[in-house]
């Protein structure tokens, strides 16, 4: 917040002067998008609300296996570690990806993000591989409240990678499009906490539902 | 059709002509008044010609002030509709007696009941209360619009998605028959194996991204675009009030959204999260609705606590009476409302330490609660008070809503809900508050910013005579549900073998009746107003002695609001500025950049009830095409440069200029 200069109140006074320091004559346009980091910051916060909900349900369902199988039956630990550094390095080249915004090399931009977007999609191809041979031993999401669970905590932050798979392939088109543009520049910003984000909740989900789970 | 499982073909999903309600005489004749009426409407539009000014002067809008003002259309549209199955209740209650089964058949009945609850919370009180944030937040801190003007249409068209997704559950197979939270397993396939309960969840879904959407919007709004000097507590109010509003939605809708989707989950892929088999627990889905819905109960009537802060300064004469303790008490509700939401079900059996936990901190609710009337009634004390209709709807909800809070602390004593809860007595309380609280606040916020949104004040006589059918007429409808409740009648009820009730309902059908003459005479009030509004006309931009900043701009305020950012040096800057004696710059405009309109989000919300449609009758291919197109849809936005325009100094020139000319006789008087 600006300081603002002391009012002239007791009259006799310069109107011109008291007019001067009520409104704003100088003003100039306010640059675009200068909320957007903070509105994103806030839509993260609401979507982390979902997952925390689905951290909740895990959590008090997560022990209901309905004479199913459970975590240790399931869980293959060596392939969630390999998906797990799918992820991470998908981070790595995403920060990498930044850093070449702010050397202002598109190309390079463009290249560490399909970088990024082929570890994701082979986190997203892991995952799918992993549901699919759950549902093969009959480990379906009908199962189980468990099992539902499960599925749907690590299901929604897949779609999540999903989604983002969808946005980094957008970005590269807009940035060959139009290059570094100020709203290019600000788009990369939000992808880059989105992705990190995503990052975040699967430390989480892989630390609260793989690990944890295995020690059942 | 009730409860019977529907045939399924690729093509049309579970539609067939069987679903369309044409053995229900209600439902007939109400689709064929429905269909005239809008008929009429639609004929009227294209004869007048207005399709081309409403797509683009109201359709497609950005501006804020014009967003709020469809909001607020949208909520008294669906509020008649919540209105009237309010009616068809009190009817059906009054005459279900001695054997007699009423005009309502059983499925029916609890389709009405339900509809009811969900219309007047997400249909009605949210549209107000989003409409009025939008409409006056932006003034109040002497911005020019939101930071997202066009994510703020999007918010508004996606919740009238949902509110037409439950008029259209009206016509083509029915709505849930659940009760307006929709607890599993009733509302498990099992047990509900119709539309109802998808009609129920996509538009509730669809509505809710919206107003998260809204939420965020609001948030970032007041945080980065107040004016300069505006420091948090120089912030009016019911900004305030709507900041914490905001919070209070982003940080709980999505709550609603995941259980939603659970349930929908349940009901479309047959997990098992609520069932009562494999590991599932019903009473889950009771706690996180209920995690969402005591902060939605806040959501409602906080900004309405912003509004009669504002009404009661304002026609006091005052400045707000203890407004720091005002601003915390507002901070303290919205902290508390999170850890409350288990009084709505003390009879879970989780337990007395437990239950003693939830009631106490819902008692400790309403200690920040008096505060706020305290504060309103020591503005009111020494004040000059002008009795005009904005104050008069307040005076009533500081004694109606006096009662609710009461009957409301009743129920947060655990052993004393055990008796109560389920009963006539709860729906009581809760319409005490919510009616004395919000419904009345709106009505006092509409006549008090009517004037700043079209120019001219309300006409008063018709005013009164609606608030003297209303408040009366609420009493006269809901002390009888107080006294039956205590007695032990019980909520939901179709009909009843104790005949020694008759009168009571009775006497609330009659004010159900009185309160029907209410909201003609509000109607009324419009169309003379609307009549009269050359005689009515606000020349000055502050006809009521305003203390805050939109009274400082002329009424209705351009599209940029204010040609210059006023710089703000206390609390009520109008107020202050009159005081000083500023006088208002009338040379030296600048160009003025605005946000262009765009028709994205008529789109993307139309595509989405298709999306919702489809969901509902389990039609795939229409579903996954709409999902396909909103995604589509949304990233060719992205690609749309185009995104604001300038105003000319010269046409803010020519603005500001005839607006000198206005303010010239009212000066020289």
């Amino acid at each position: 917040m600006t300081t603002l200069p002391l009012t002239p109140y007791n009259p006799p006074y310069d109107a011109a002067a008291l007019t001067a320091t009520h409104y704003d004559l100088n003003e100039a346009d306010h640059p675009e998008g200068g909320s957007t980091l903070l509105g994103f910051w806030i839509y993260l916060m609401s979507d982390c609300l979902i997952f925390a909900m689905l951290f909740a349900v895990y959590g008090v369902l997560g022990g209901n296996f309905a004479a199913g199988p459970g975590p240790r039956d399931l869980f293959d630990l060596p392939l969630v570690a390999l998906n797990t550094a799918m992820l991470l390095g998908s981070s790595l080249t995403y920060g990498l990806a930044m850093i070449a915004m702010q050397r202002g090399h598109v190309r390079g931009v463009q290249g560490w993000l399909i970088a990024t977007a082929l570890f994701g999609a082979g986190f997203v191809a892991i995952e799918l591989s992993e549901f699919a041979h759950l549902i093969a031993l009959g480990a379906t999401p009908q199962r189980s409240a468990f099992l539902s669970s499960f599925f749907t905590l690590v299901g929604t932050h897949g779609l999540h990678v999903t989604f983002g798979l969808v946005w980094l392939a957008v970005l590269v088109v807009q940035l060959a499009q139009t290059g570094l543009t100020a709203a290019n520049q600000r788009r990369l910003l939000c992808l880059s906490l989105f992705w990190h984000f995503l990052d975040v909740v699967w430390v989480c989900v892989f630390s609260v539902v793989y690990l944890m789970g295995s020690l059942r | 059709m009730p409860n019977s499982v529907p045939s399924w073909s690729p093509l049309l999903g579970r539609l067939s002509l069987d679903v369309l309600p044409l053995h229900e005489p209600i439902i007939l004749v109400t689709f064929a008044v429905v269909a005239l009426a809008g008929g009429a409407l639609l004929a009227a539009v294209t004869w007048f010609r207005l399709w081309g000014y409403l797509w683009s002067e109201w359709f497609t809008s950005v501006d804020h002030k014009k967003i709020g003002v469809m909001y607020m259309v949208l909520g008294l549209v669906m509020f008649l509709r919540g209105f009237a199955d309010a009616l068809l209740m009190r009817v059906q209650q009054a005459v279900g007696f001695n054997g007699n089964e009423g005009f309502l058949p059983a499925h029916h009945y609890d389709q009405v009941f339900t509809a009811h609850g969900v219309i007047m919370i997400f249909f009605v009180a949210m549209p107000f209360v989003t409409g009025l944030m939008n409409f006056v937040v932006p003034l109040q801190i002497g911005a020019r619009d939101v930071s997202f003007p066009f994510l703020n249409n999007l918010s508004f068209w996606l919740t009238a998605s949902g509110a037409a997704l439950v008029m259209v559950s009206l016509f083509v197979g029915e709505f849930a028959a659940t009760g307006w939270l929709a607890y599993p397993p009733l509302s498990g396939l099992g047990y509900s194996p119709g539309v109802g309960v998808d009609y129920y969840i996509w538009a509730l879904q669809i509505a809710g991204v919206g107003t998260t959407l809204s939420g965020i919007n609001l948030i970032v709004t007041i945080v980065k675009l107040r004016a300069p000097g505006m420091t948090m507590m120089r912030m009016p109010v019911f900004v305030w009030t709507a900041l914490c509003t905001n919070v209070l939605i982003v940080a709980s809708f999505p709550v609603l959204t995941a259980v939603l989707a659970l349930l929908s989950l349940d009901r479309y892929v047959g997990t098992d999260f609520f069932t009562n088999d494999f590991g599932g627990s019903p009473m889950m889905y009771v706690n996180l609705i209920w995690i969402w819905g005591h902060p939605e109960v806040y959501i409602l009537i906080l900004p309405i606590f912003g509004v009669f802060s504002e009404i009661t300064a304002t026609f006091s004469g005052k400045r707000l009476f203890g407004y720091a303790s005002m601003v915390y008490a507002t901070v303290v509700i919205t902290v508390l409302s999170y850890v409350v939401w288990l009084h709505h079900f003390f009879t879970m059996g989780s337990g007395a330490s437990v239950n003693s936990f939830f009631g106490i901190t819902t008692m400790v609710i309403s200690i920040p609660t008096g505060a706020k009337l305290f504060n309103w009634l020591f503005t009111m004390y020494h004040g000059r008070i002008r009795y005009e209709l904005p104050m008069m709807w307040t005076v009533a909800f500081m004694l109606t809503f006096v009662i609710g809070g009461m009957t409301g602390v009743m129920l947060a004593v655990p052993p004393a809900d055990f008796v109560l809860h389920n009963s006539l007595f709860l729906v009581a309380h809760f319409h005490n508050v919510i009616i004395g609280g919000v419904v009345f606040g709106t009505f006092a916020a509409i006549n008090y910013w009517w004037p700043k949104a079209f120019g001219f004040r309300l006409e008063p006589f018709w005013g009164k005579v609606s608030f003297w059918c209303w408040v009366p007429g609420f009493w006269l409808a809901f002390a009888p549900l107080y006294v039956m409740g205590l007695m032990g009648v019980t909520r939901r009820m179709r009909v009843f073998d104790d005949g020694s009730l008759q009168p009571y309902f009775i006497v609330a059908a009659l004010g159900a009746g009185l309160i029907a003459c209410g909201i003609g005479a509000m109607l009324v009030q419009f169309g003379v107003s609307i009549a009269r509004r050359e005689s009515l006309r606000d020349e000055t931009g502050d006809p009521w002695g305003g203390r805050t900043l939109e009274w400082a701009t002329s009424s209705p305020p351009p599209a940029y609001n204010f040609a210059f950012t006023p710089l703000v040096h206390d609390l009520d800057a109008w107020d202050d500025m009159q005081r000083k004696g500023v006088a208002r710059p009338v040379a030296g405009f600048r160009d003025i950049a605005m946000p262009l309109n765009t028709g994205t989000g008529v789109v993307l919300a139309a595509i989405s009830t298709v999306f919702g449609f489809g969901m509902i009758w389990h039609i795939w291919w229409l579903a996954g095409t709409g999902l396909t197109g909103i995604v589509v849809t949304a990233i060719v936005h992205t690609f749309n440069g185009r995104r604001t325009h300038h105003i000319a100094a010269a046409e803010v020139a020519m603005i500001e200029t005839a607006r000198t000319r206005q303010l010239a006789p009212a000066t020289g008087a």
